[in-house]
């Protein structure tokens, strides 16, 4: 593989506090060196990248790739090509497939698919319990080390606190965090969106903040108890924002994920019946989106993740209660952060990359996340001034589902490196 | 003068303007002499094709409707799809295209997912009437009720409507709640907590939680049937503890400081939302409502297939004669 280097472009590395003009030397597949006016080695390419952002690729702790049980929504290599058009080096997987990601040998099909597509990298997360039953603890030992980084049971909450706090305390030897989906089943019920003045209004069952509060307030706490990580995902509400702050102010091990959706939209995208608003959690209020953006902000909520929720277009294309949850988001994440949070004034541009990058690789233990000599080449580079308007025909996702077409948003995936290879490049 | 008409599809009483209900309910007046005539029939829309498509089960307002395209000449279909489309494993865009090629020209349909005759009207070319869909809108039954309290109290400005009941899940509510509000109507809801959506004060309504209280208040009270399955959902503890502490019965309306006006869409639970000694008293227009029904649909069929309301008197009146 002939070095790379990238001359002239703003180069943001939150990890070091770096954000200056300099060239990055990529070398073997690993970061040579960063610094103005580097020279070129014996046959270097050299690309010019005066006026764009180089950074170390994004990473998506969250999202769904279908494979194996609905490969006619996503695959894992589809989604490892829409997550690197996006400009994500790296996504884990969520486990909730078909049969479910809760053993070693399911671990290393998910690993294997991920080596052939040599697109973004994927990672495993592995199921909290067999079978997402919320019965029996999977086994988190045999699944690390077939290359799990993180257990879940997301889609379906652990009901049980006992086997959360097994769980938690269980993941304590492998050095992984435990990432919920916060949600009480019995108050969430049958609801189909947020509970409030817009269900009211369209006659949808609600779902009210205090079936996700309840589970963030429980599972602050059993991670106090035990010591454990507890990684809270999808925060969607002020309440549980609130209650992530209260215990990182008790030193509790806390972290916690937002998305893209929950930081741009209130749940009156859901007039009119439109099924690609339909998500879980569903969107929240104006004043659940501010919390939102305060705690992506504070630092409260660590991390921008997209929970891309592929579905075949005729699922979504029915009755909004028999639509199916959720929304594809690796594509637009960069943009919809570039658009709402920093020119909305919420997050420089060195702190979305932290919330991007650099935070979900250090809270995941993953490679990557920041640009320091000798780690990965795992690089995004892209366009901050260029605008584009979403036209889902064009995304390299299987599925479609957004409630973003049509919009403007700004900032352009250029390219995206992978242990310095160049999985996408965009079109010019 | 500037002609008005309700547009492609009647989904629902929260897109019209005051003056679209009020044209609905005055094209009605003619359209209620037709069911007292000897021969119930006009000829405003022959020719034209009608389906019935209830896909929850429904003796009342489909035979009403029914009743109201015959009156009006129409040719009609009912087709009976019980069960939730999925359940059947049957999709409601194929059923709406299926329907758009047999060229058709109006559909009334009940669902029990709200938004899906929105979602229906927005697939095909032919006009949709809302018969119901899910929690959400119920139209016909509203304007009915709005036709029977201005029939009776000569208004419905300033007149104070309580909905008792099971607002949540109710699309009768949500209608009557955005028609009333919109011709000037105070409305209020009553009932237990449990059966009252948290976010409807935003919708300009008055909340009572107590029956004795909205008796105190109202002019007109519009009880909904409280559906037997609310108790097993926990709701609320017993039928029998709902009639004692929220049932409209003769001795609380003795109480009340001025006769006030009970309706009721429809079917009843004697005893437990209503006292019969109520519902079969001297202020219960119930029956007033059915028959008011088939007008206040004849007047919706009548304006969504095009004709013109200053034709309406016309239209009843002659075989030749028309706007459709």
């Amino acid at each position: 593989m002939r070095p790379i280097l990238l001359k002239g472009g703003r180069v943001i590395d939150p990890a070091r506090g770096l954000d200056l003009v300099a060239d990055v030397l990529i070398v073997d597949g690993k970061i040579a060196g960063v610094g103005p006016g580097l020279g070129a080695p014996d046959g270097a390419e050299t690309a010019s990248v005066t006026g764009m952002v180089v950074a170390p690729g994004l990473i998506d702790v969250h999202v769904h790739l279908r494979e194996p049980g609905r490969e006619d929504a996503e695959t894992v290599a589809t989604g490892a090509r829409a997550a690197a058009a996006g400009g994500f080096t790296a996504v884990c997987a969520m486990p909730n497939t078909d049969p479910v990601t809760d053993n070693q040998a399911a671990v290393g099909f998910i690993v294997k698919q991920a080596a052939a597509a040599r697109a973004a990298r994927v990672y495993p997360i592995g199921a909290i319990s067999v079978g997402q039953r919320g019965e029996q603890l999977a086994e988190f030992g045999e699944m690390v080390g077939a290359g799990a980084v993180a257990v879940s049971d997301d889609g379906h909450p652990v009901v049980s606190s006992h086997l959360m706090r097994t769980a938690l305390e269980y993941a304590l030897s492998f050095g992984i965090p435990v990432a919920e989906h916060c949600e009480d089943p019995g108050l969430a019920g049958t609801g189909v969106m947020h509970a409030g003045i817009v269900s009211t209004r369209l006659g949808l069952r609600g779902i009210p903040a205090a079936a996700e509060e309840i589970m963030v307030a429980r599972n602050v706490l059993l991670a106090e108890l035990t010591g454990g990580h507890t990684h809270l995902c999808h925060i969607s509400t002020r309440g549980s924002v609130d209650l992530i702050r209260w215990g990182k102010a008790r030193g509790v091990n806390v972290t916690a994920e937002t998305t893209p959706h929950h930081f741009s939209l209130t749940h009156e995208a859901c007039e009119g019946y439109d099924t690609n608003a339909k998500m879980n959690p569903p969107l929240r209020t104006a004043a659940d989106v501010e919390a939102v953006r305060e705690g992506l902000r504070d630092g409260t909520l660590d991390m921008i993740a997209t929970d891309h929720a592929p579905h075949h277009y005729e699922a979504k294309e029915r009755e909004f209660d028999d639509a199916p949850f959720g929304v594809v988001g690796l594509e637009t994440a960069l943009g919809l952060a570039l658009t709402e949070l920093v020119d909305g004034g919420y997050l420089s541009l060195p702190q979305l990359i932290d919330r991007m990058s650099t935070m979900p690789a250090r809270v995941f233990h993953l490679p990557g996340g920041t640009l320091q000599p000798g780690t990965v080449a795992d690089l995004v580079v892209f366009d901050p001034a260029s605008s584009w308007v979403v036209d889902p025909d064009r995304f390299l996702s299987k599925s479609r589902n957004t409630p973003f077409a049509g919009r403007t948003l700004r900032g352009k995936v250029v390219m995206t490196l992978v242990g310095g290879d160049r999985v996408h490049v965009a079109a010019t | 003068m500037t002609v008005l008409s309700l547009g492609k599809d009647l989904l629902g009483l929260e897109p019209l303007s005051p003056d679209q209900i009020r044209l609905i309910l005055d094209t009605a007046e003619p359209f209620k002499e037709v069911s007292e005539r000897p021969i119930k029939k006009v000829p405003a829309l022959r020719g034209k094709t009608i389906v019935n498509l209830f896909f929850e089960a429904s003796t009342r307002t489909r035979i009403s409707f029914e009743f109201a395209e015959k009156r009006l000449s129409a040719d009609t279909v009912n087709v009976a799809a019980q069960g939730s489309s999925v359940q059947k494993g049957e999709n409601l865009v194929d059923t709406a295209r299926n329907l758009e090629a047999m060229r058709i020209d109006m559909v009334v349909v009940r669902h029990p997912s709200s938004g899906a005759a929105k979602f229906l009207a927005e697939r095909i070319r032919s006009n949709v009437v809302n018969g119901g869909d899910g929690m959400h809108e119920h139209p016909t039954q509203a304007l009915l009720d709005m036709l029977t309290i201005r029939d009776r109290m000569g208004r419905l400005e300033g007149l104070k409507v309580c909905i008792c009941g099971d607002v949540s899940h109710s699309r009768v509510a949500r209608s009557n709640i955005w028609g009333l509000t919109k011709l000037g109507a105070e409305v209020a809801v009553c009932g237990p907590q449990t059966l009252i959506p948290g976010a409807v004060g935003d919708l300009g309504v008055t909340v009572f939680r107590r029956i004795e209280e909205a008796i105190e208040w109202a002019d007109v009270l519009n009880v909904l049937r409280l559906q037997l399955e609310r108790m097993k959902a926990g709701y609320i503890p017993s039928l029998r503890e709902y009639y004692r502490v929220f049932g409209v019965t003769l001795e609380r309306l003795e109480h009340a400081p001025r006769d006030i006006l009970i309706l009721h869409p429809g079917p009843m639970n004697r005893g437990v939302e209503i006292d019969s000694r109520v519902a079969d008293g001297p202020h219960s227009v119930i029956l007033d409502q059915v028959t008011n029904g088939v007008a206040v649909r004849m007047a919706v069929l009548y304006l969504l297939a095009g004709g013109r309301p200053e034709l309406a008197d016309a239209a009843k009146g002659t075989d030749r004669g028309g706007g459709a």
